[in-house]
């Protein structure tokens, strides 16, 4: 473990879409953008962004957060109330399952529909929500789950964000909400419908 | 163009240059022989001196006069959290470390920036501790120890990197938040991780070249001694981690160190004595060796992490001349300990606050019985005291030579319940590694009988006579790193009202307070320019205070703390 740079497998691609004014373009408009921003970085960097870096693409399907390959993915009736369920993102073509990053980590939470603003509606898919896990304060998980509050608590500052408001910040030093990751259904299985709503991550 | 703007265009443009090139004069390099006798003017590492007193010989602002200390200068970090390193100097530098493993130099003088390093730091890393305690200083570099677990070396007048090297993997959330120890041509330093399920280790790195010299874990495997204290594989997860820059005993050539809490918390999971977790263990600073070690307390359950290392006094202990290794405990007992070439002795313990898990303490051994009933695990919730924090967590106690004195930065009359813990669950890189629903642990604070009317204690103790000489009562809870000066003085900030303030070091009077920007959780210094005697510290809430007053809020204690570091240098007024 001497000499060795832990960062190296850190690298990561730019997400365009969060950038850029095309939150509402069509799909593939977003994808192309996103391939060329990530295209312009690996040119001036040097290197090759790993797909297991990645952040989630429209369409990939999501596995628990454990599952090392051969991904199966999770259906909308597999999360309960009251139970976070931690996933990551994977392309079900390749079956690269977007683990390389914590940035694409994601935490499902089920939800009454009836109790969600028109934003978080749209984004949801079978009853269920997804955020990025990462708080924005110090990238630890916010994963634990208040009933009182509806609310995710981060593990170390105890940042609250409330789940029935997209995210927004109840209590602690998180300077921003959760990301939330819009979700659809193909079949029973979750699949990511749009990229992150804003950047996941925090200050480091 | 004007003439006046053409003026003034010439001035902005020479200023920078003027400003810029200002320095405090050539670097002086630092010896093993600087470090083992500082020159009273300076304060060369986290504590002032290898034995850890926190002490400064200087006595121009003293206890008839402090009265009329003023603000020097100030300098913004432009960083929030926690702010807990000591301003270090060596002849006109200053060094100030931030939360992010950034360095700030300073002309100690003046205030004005020489140079800044900030490291760039991966983007998913998870901070749980975003904090830095202090830089170490060894020839003519600078050492940082990172979030990311790097050691950072760099050049002192520029602050070029010289090299950076990993020591630990920041993706299993080991990270390093202590000043470094320079001691004989070499760095050391320890990780981190204590509730994320590392194996403690303390390791030593060539100060020329980065290279590591030795590696000791701090939990050994079950084929060294001790390793028959854990069951099975638990050894490899079993924390015991590094928080605090150890002490160093020159004629023995051992250093000091505290270690953690044994991971998880579940302490049936791992049924023994766990060492060396929550000890003090002595190494050989050439080979590493583990010379001598004592145990605070055994099978740790209550996350009494005993992070700081003992502080060095060679005093008369009932009567008997004897060379100590003093110990303000997590666990709330003051320990005094005897430093020989090959061990660590039990003296004497007694608690300093109040504490209703340890019913005793071995007179011979040291080794402490327990109320069973108050260890917390999987079976049921349990209530105990003191709280997780303890009676003093990492805040360094200090002795003072002149008043004979040694100070605690005491957490009294606070107790914690935990709830009843998870069942088992394997080890997962990169998550944590606690044992307990995480609601539990953050509202695990609680008031013992009755809500008490002090919390926060600054204790003096005579280790002579063991008894309490005076004590200082804070309303609220304290995180309060202490500086005690020739001038019979201790400073120190640490509560919620965001002051900085002067004690008599023999009455305990408050004799001088100043509000500063946030609050003062930082390591206070003293040091001389130009024959002036100057006091430093960084204002900066965050971390382990802000948490613990999350707790006190949930209480009904509400405080509102603001976040921002700022570094402050006050001298007496004309």
């Amino acid at each position: 473990m001497k000499d060795t740079d832990f960062r190296v497998t850190n690298l990561e691609a730019p997400d365009c879409a969060q950038h850029c004014p095309c939150e509402h373009a069509d799909p593939g408009r977003r994808l192309t953008l996103r391939a060329f921003a990530g295209a312009a970085l690996v040119a001036g960097a040097g290197v090759t962004p790993l797909p297991a870096a990645a952040r989630p693409a429209v369409g990939d399907l999501l596995v628990a957060d454990d599952v090392e390959k051969d991904p199966v993915a999770v259906k909308a009736s597999e999360v309960q109330a009251g139970k976070p369920m931690l996933v990551y993102p994977f392309d079900p073509g390749s079956k690269q399952i977007r683990n390389d990053s914590k940035l694409n980590k994601i935490v499902l939470v089920r939800v009454e529909e009836s109790d969600l603003d028109a934003d978080s509606k749209a984004r949801a898919a079978g009853g269920v929500l997804a955020f990025s896990v990462v708080c924005t304060h110090q990238n630890c998980e916010a994963k634990t789950w208040v009933a009182a509050d509806k609310a995710l608590v981060c593990f170390c500052h105890a940042s609250k964000f409330s789940v029935l408001e997209a995210g927004r910040v109840l209590a602690g030093p998180a300077p921003r909400g959760l990301p939330m990751l819009p979700l659809k259904l193909q079949g029973d299985q979750l699949a990511v419908a749009a990229p992150f709503t804003t950047p996941p991550g925090g200050a480091t | 163009m004007s003439r006046i703007l053409k003026a003034l265009g010439a001035a902005l443009l020479s200023a920078p240059m003027a400003g810029t090139l200002a320095a405090p004069g050539p670097y002086a390099p630092v010896t093993d022989a600087r470090l083992q006798k500082p020159e009273p003017g300076n304060w060369l590492m986290y504590r002032g001196n290898y034995a850890g007193w926190g002490y400064s010989s200087l006595d121009k602002i003293n206890s008839g006069n402090v009265g009329k200390l003023q603000l020097a200068w100030a300098f913004a970090t432009g960083q929030g959290d926690g702010h807990q390193a000591p301003p270090i100097v060596n002849n006109g530098y200053m060094f100030v470390s931030t939360p992010g493993a950034q360095v700030i130099a300073l002309d100690a003088k003046t205030g004005e920036q020489l140079w800044r390093y900030k490291k760039e730091l991966p983007a998913d890393l998870v901070q749980v501790h975003p904090t830095n305690r202090g830089v170490a200083l060894y020839g003519d570099k600078v050492y940082v120890a990172t979030v990311d677990a790097h050691l950072v070396a760099l050049d002192a007048k520029t602050g070029k990197v010289v090299w950076s090297k990993p020591v630990g993997d920041w993706k299993a959330i080991q990270y390093m938040t202590l000043a470094p120890l320079a001691v004989k041509g070499k760095i050391l330093v320890g990780s981190s991780g204590g509730e994320t399920g590392v194996r403690g280790f303390i390791a030593a790195l060539d100060a020329e070249t980065g290279n590591e010299v030795w590696r000791t874990y701090t939990v050994p495997a079950p084929n060294e001694p001790g390793g028959d204290t854990w069951p099975g594989e638990t050894y490899k997860n079993g924390g015991a981690s590094v928080w605090i820059t150890g002490t160093y005993d020159p004629e023995t050539n051992l250093a000091y160190w505290g270690t953690g809490n044994p991971a998880p918390w579940q302490s049936e999971l791992r049924k023994g004595d766990n060492l060396y977790s929550t000890s003090a263990i002595a190494l050989d600073v050439d080979t590493g060796k583990i010379k001598g070690h004592h145990q605070y307390h055994w099978n740790d359950a209550w996350d009494w992490d005993e992070v700081s290392s003992p502080i060095l006094i060679d005093t008369e202990i009932k009567g008997k001349k004897t060379k100590t290794a003093v110990h303000a405990g997590r666990n709330g007992y003051l320990w005094v300990l005897e430093r020989t070439s090959d061990k660590i002795n039990f003296v004497d313990a007694w608690p300093f606050i109040y504490n209703n898990v340890i019913t005793g303490v071995d007179k011979k051994t040291g080794r402490v019985s327990y109320d069973e009933s108050k260890r917390p695990g999987m079976t049921k919730a349990v209530k105990f005291c003191p709280s997780l924090w303890g009676g003093k967590d990492w805040p360094p106690e200090a002795y003072n030579p002149q008043t004979g004195l040694f100070y605690i930065p005491a957490n009294n009359h606070l107790c914690a319940e935990l709830p009843k813990a998870d069942p088992a669950t394997p080890y997962k890189k990169g998550d944590l590694y606690i044992g307990y629903p995480l609601d539990g642990v953050l509202g695990s604070l609680r008031f013992g009988e009755k809500p008490p009317e002090t919390i926060g204690e600054l204790q003096a103790w005579d280790l002579k006579t063991g008894k309490q000489v005076w004590t200082h009562k804070f309303p609220t809870v304290i995180w309060a790193p202490l500086l005690t000066t020739a001038g019979k003085l201790v400073f120190t900030g640490g509560a919620n009202d965001r002051m900085f303030r002067a004690f008599d070091a023999t009455s305990g009077k408050v004799l001088w307070e100043a509000a500063t920007p946030s609050g003062v959780t930082g390591v206070p210094t003293s040091f001389e320019i130009d024959g002036e005697q100057y006091i430093a510290v960084q204002s900066g809430w965050g971390v382990d205070a802000e948490r613990m007053q999350a707790g006190m809020d949930s209480l009904g204690r509400k405080t509102f703390v603001p976040q921002g570091g700022t570094v402050l240098v006050y001298k007496l007024g004309k």
